[in-house]
């Protein structure tokens, strides 16, 4: 396949950057949209041009780093994988495709389509972790009986990568996908509900410092969540950050 | 609690609330709005029951007035913070791909609506405070003593086409906007069971059956008379 890419071209976080044309050709339909890059990159290494710096680690869809928003999308228009587990079957010879940083005040750009993401692991820091006495006489966890309904739940909303693509794609850039699955995976849990209070409240204060936006239940994240993390989690967040302000 | 209502979900309740209250106000103000189809007898009644009743006047009606307000007040400060949250817009967004029109348009559903209510304000509730408090003529009889005014007023106001048509728009974008937002209100207030499809149904019966039970109300009147 025959393509146009046009990619965010950003030198330094200072710099104002701009989107840049670039023609790629014989892609094969079976590439990943990450070797798709590379292969772009090689050709620019080649022509001595400076290369597109993206995001990637593990790519099979588990670190949550490749955060490209890709013809409007984040991840592109497949649904429930990340950007490197996309296959460039997924377009058509001659198409142009638009690659773009996550865009979030709270996600600033470091570098063409790097952003930084570590508000999120500031919002984990604040309570998205149980506190366990690990000297030598630690309780099995399977040794707790736990409803299943609720293992379930747990563990949907532990697969969430933070990536981040439930900030890009919300029109309101709001967090609340991700801190909702963060939480509801301590909350369900027999483990999670000493210090239940004491973490929403901190983790959604954190939230809210860092300058997300406003969740307006549009459902956008929902949908673009390569982990399928549902919008229960949003509302079982609110209702457990209204329960731990009235207890006080 | 303190600080709850400064939070970013403490706002999303309050925001729900008002909503929620505000739906509940207008299946009320239907429920009477509907009856000058059915019998202009018990249209006066009721307008007349609520016009004068010390209780809505100075209770319910103040704290509607809040509801509207807060309601609209917060929906703009919302607007401006997310704005804030997302600087740099992107090149190419495919919002169509994820979510409904409705969702991401609340604002500008919502303004007209708004614009509509201050015209609602003019065109009824103001001459009703002028012949109520000012002219202290607190009968609600037609001038020439026959008889309640409110029913001879209502169809007098829906001869008006340009009104008419004013209504049935301004009907429509409330429809829109609560498409989204009446299972928009019970998601915030952490009831998902929303999302469950019986509640779906019940959504767009109340989104969509509404207004266009307002609007029949004022073609029936512009049409039948
Ligand atoms: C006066 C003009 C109005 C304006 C400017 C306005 C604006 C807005 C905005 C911007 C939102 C989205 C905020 C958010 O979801 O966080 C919203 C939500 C909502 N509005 Fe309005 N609105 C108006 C009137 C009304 C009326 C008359 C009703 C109902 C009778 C109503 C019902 C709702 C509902 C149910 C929601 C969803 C609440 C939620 O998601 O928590 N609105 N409004
Ligand atoms: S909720 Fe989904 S989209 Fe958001 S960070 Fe987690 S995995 Fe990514
Ligand atoms: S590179 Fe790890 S999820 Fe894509």
């Amino acid at each position: 396949m025959n393509l146009t890419l046009k990619i965010w071209r950003q030198k330094n976080a200072n710099d104002k950057g701009k989107m840049v044309d670039y023609k790629i050709n014989d892609v094969s339909p079976d590439m990943s949209f990450l070797e798709m890059l590379d292969v772009l990159n090689s050709g620019l290494i080649l022509k001595g041009e400076e290369p597109v710096a993206f995001d990637h680690d593990c790519r099979e869809g588990i670190c949550g780093s490749c955060s490209l928003y890709i013809n409007g999308e984040a991840h592109g228009p497949d649904r429930g994988v990340t950007t490197c587990q996309l296959h460039m079957r997924k377009f058509k010879d001659g198409d142009t495709i638009y690659i773009e940083p996550f865009r979030a005040t709270a996600f600033p750009v470091i570098k063409d389509l790097i952003v930084d993401r570590s508000a999120f692991d500031r919002i984990q820091n604040a309570g998205g972790f149980i506190s366990v006495n690990t000297s030598g006489n630690t309780i099995d966890a399977n040794a707790i009986p736990i409803n299943k309904h609720d293992a379930d739940d747990a563990f949907s909303a532990a697969t969430c990568i933070g990536c981040g693509a439930c900030v890009a794609s919300c029109k309101n850039s709001s967090a609340m996908l991700f801190v909702g699955a963060k939480v509801s995976q301590y909350a369900l849990l027999p483990q999670g509900r000493v210090e239940a209070v004491d973490r929403v409240k901190n983790m959604v204060a954190q939230m809210d410092l860092e300058g997300f936006g406003n969740c307006t239940n549009t459902g956008a994240c929902e949908v673009e969540c390569p982990k399928g993390i549902s919008l229960e989690n949003i509302a079982r967040m609110n209702r457990e950050y209204l329960f731990a302000n009235i207890k006080d | 609690m303190s600080g709850f209502f400064k939070s970013s979900i403490g706002r999303k309740y309050a925001m729900a609330l008002s909503a929620l209250f505000l739906m509940v106000f207008l299946l009320q103000h239907f429920a009477i709005n509907i009856l000058s189809v059915f019998s202009p007898d018990a249209f006066n009644e009721a307008s007349h029951f609520m016009g004068t009743f010390w209780a809505v006047q100075f209770v319910l009606q103040p704290i509607l007035i809040f509801g509207v307000v807060f309601h609209f007040v917060m929906g703009f400060v919302l607007e401006i913070k997310n704005n804030k949250a997302r600087q740099k817009s992107y090149v190419k967004n495919n919002g169509n791909a994820n979510s409904s029109w409705m969702s991401r348009n609340m604002l500008l559903t919502g303004a007209v609506v708004l614009a509509f209510l201050v015209l609602h304000f003019i065109d009824f509730w103001i001459p009703e405070l002028n012949v109520k408090y000012i002219q202290g003529d607190m009968s609600g009889l037609l001038t020439d003593g026959e008889g309640f005014r409110y029913y001879e007023e209502l169809v007098h106001k829906f001869e008006n086409p340009l009104r008419v048509g004013a209504y049935v728009l301004a009907f429509v974008l409330l429809s829109l906007h609560l498409l989204h937002g009446f299972s928009s209100a019970f998601q915030s207030v952490g009831a998902n069971n929303i999302y469950k499809k019986s509640m779906k149904g019940l959504a767009q019966v109340y989104a969509i059956g509404l207004p266009v039970g307002f609007i029949f109300i004022a073609l029936y009147h512009h049409f039948n008379h």
